[in-house]
């Protein structure tokens, strides 16, 4: 049923530190990992040892350069996935019925049985969070491993996601963010974390955690320097003396030198 | 947008064969017999001959009577309906007047109003999608509608109806185009906004998920073609609008009436692959598009 339920009874999603991530890019092969081997079609790949290897993937890394007006360019590892939204256009559209969302928890789903391919759906989605596979002709998408979060013969440690068991930075959270209490939505309010394009009116689940502030100290910031050491790293001479500096001043005076 | 041949001929042919379904519909031309057969067998023709040419999209089509169930919610399933329900109503309404040469009135206006409600769901699929600034906006069922009807009453031979629509569905195209261009020079979503990074500074891909393609790099952020953007607009707008307009301005023969179906039927065709040649869809801010 494509209807959206008017609440769900826990907003259960994936709380991301942009801060912390350091783009390794394990929780891609996680994810990919444990999704193309359980239930549903396989996360195919085509012509994976070829000259043009592609494929699906519920989770996807990309890496931002960010110029700041007046200091170094930054680099952000940016981990993107299924937001599970709250208003999810991908679940509306859809013809055959075969996407949903979850009443007891808000997980979106796909029912591959239904779906007919059309892919209406993941040029509904601003994320880019759908893709179709190439080998089954059904739609894909990051199911918050549902398969592993209630699943009762797994060990307590693993009913997680397999994107956050992995994450060797701790940069992925998993929890209810419907419940102000928990863990992942005190984070979300300690750390200022924000939704991805608000104005497409999607009201995302799944939150982004900012990068901190970054220490300046490193070029031309001479006032404000927040680096406690700083003052002690200072060079303690500005220019080469003893048998270095005569070194220095023979060399220059060679033929061929800068003189 | 990939311009997917199977939805640009589609949307184009079903469209131009359920305006030519109205104009019968309504009695324009009166026709009986025979004739009436031709005139119904070229719109059947198009209409399902579009919509057998969109089953080619679907990757999955054993699927596709379940594309019934989700009225409440999907145009793409309003659509069907509304499609299925057109062309029973209107093969009522042919039925009576090519073997009974009996017109009934209150079923061809009743077929009329829902091939035309059909071209409606058809442009709803795409005016819906905030995800693709150039088509969610009024003016995209504006255009399916008035090129549907003009290009209708073209085939149906109605010149003193054809002359002013198709002036009409030709300024309502550059309309089209003319917001089109300003919501993608102006987006409500940009690459701040994707990535939420904006407050720090200017975003730029360093380094995109993959190394090579994949479906969606294939299906939304397709770019090819777009160079040329300028030179086919105006091959739309001559094909599409200028050249049947003149033909038909001359004088009425079949042969002129062919060659301006034909132009137009180009110019419909050129119309619609640059609707999604030209759609710029918001995940590409994602892989470093946009601004």
């Amino acid at each position: 049923m494509t209807a959206l339920p008017d609440t769900t009874k826990r907003k259960l999603g994936l709380v991301i530190d942009l801060d912390t991530c350091v783009g390794c890019h394990a929780c891609v092969i996680a994810c990919k990992g444990w999704n193309t081997q359980v239930h549903g079609a396989p996360l195919s790949d085509t012509d994976p040892y070829g000259a043009a290897p592609e494929g699906t993937f519920l989770n996807r890394i990309h890496s931002y350069e960010v110029q700041p007006a007046n200091a170094p360019a930054q680099i952000v590892h940016f981990p993107k996935s299924c937001l599970h939204c709250e208003d999810a256009p991908c679940v509306t559209v859809c013809p055959t019925g075969a996407s949903f969302k979850r009443e007891e928890d808000g997980i979106v789903l796909v029912n591959e049985d239904d779906c007919m391919g059309c892919g209406l759906c993941a040029w509904a989605c601003p994320y880019g969070a759908r893709e179709m596979d190439a080998a089954a002709g059904v739609m894909k998408k990051c199911t918050l491993c549902v398969d592993r979060i209630y699943n009762e013969h797994l060990p307590e440690i693993d009913r997680v996601p397999a994107c956050v068991r992995t994450c060797p930075a701790g940069a992925r959270h998993f929890g209810d963010l419907g419940d102000p209490d928990s863990d992942v939505s005190q984070l979300v309010a300690a750390r200022g974390g924000f939704d991805l394009m608000p104005e497409q009116g999607t009201k995302p689940v799944n939150k982004y955690l900012p990068p901190r502030p970054r220490d300046q100290g490193a070029i031309g910031a001479d006032e404000g320097d927040i680096d406690v050491l700083a003052p002690y790293l200072a060079p303690v001479t500005e220019g080469p003396g003893g048998f270095l500096g005569w070194l220095d001043r023979a060399l220059g005076q060679l033929p061929g030198g800068r003189g | 947008m990939h311009p997917a041949t199977s939805v640009i001929l589609f949307s184009s042919l079903s469209g131009l064969g359920f305006g030519l379904m109205v104009w019968l519909g309504l009695g324009y031309p009166t026709v009986t017999g025979w004739s009436a057969f031709a005139f119904y067998f070229i719109a059947y023709a198009l209409a399902v001959g579009g919509l057998m040419a969109s089953a080619f999209h679907l990757a999955n089509p054993r699927n596709a009577p379940k594309a019934f169930s989700q009225w409440r919610t999907s145009w793409l399933s309003r659509e069907a309906w509304a499609a299925v329900i057109a062309l029973l109503v209107v093969a009522g309404h042919a039925i009576g007047v090519i073997f009974f040469a009996t017109r009934l009135p209150w079923l061809g206006a009743l077929g009329a109003v829902l091939a035309l409600a059909t071209v409606l769901t058809t442009a709803m699929i795409y005016t819906q999608l905030r995800t693709v600034p150039r088509w969610n906006t009024p003016a995209t069922p504006v255009l399916f509608v008035t090129l549907s009807l003009a290009g209708g009453a073209l085939l149906a031979g109605q010149t003193r109806f054809a002359l002013p629509l198709l002036l009409l569905a030709g300024a309502v195209q550059l309309l089209h185009w003319h917001l089109g261009d300003r919501r993608a020079a102006n987006p409500a979503s940009t690459r701040a906004s994707a990535t939420g990074l904006g407050h720090i500074g200017q975003v730029r891909l360093f380094e995109p998920p993959h190394t090579g393609t994949n479906y969606l790099m294939r299906e939304m952020v397709h770019e090819i073609g777009r160079k040329h953007a300028r030179r086919l607009r105006v091959l739309t707008i001559l094909l599409m609008i200028v050249l049947p307009v003149i033909l038909l301005a001359l004088s009425f023969s079949h042969w002129l009436a062919a060659v301006a179906v034909i132009a137009h039927l180009a110019g419909a065709i050129t119309s619609r692959w640059l609707f999604f040649a030209e759609a710029e869809h918001s995940v590409g801010l994602y892989y470093g598009k946009g601004k």
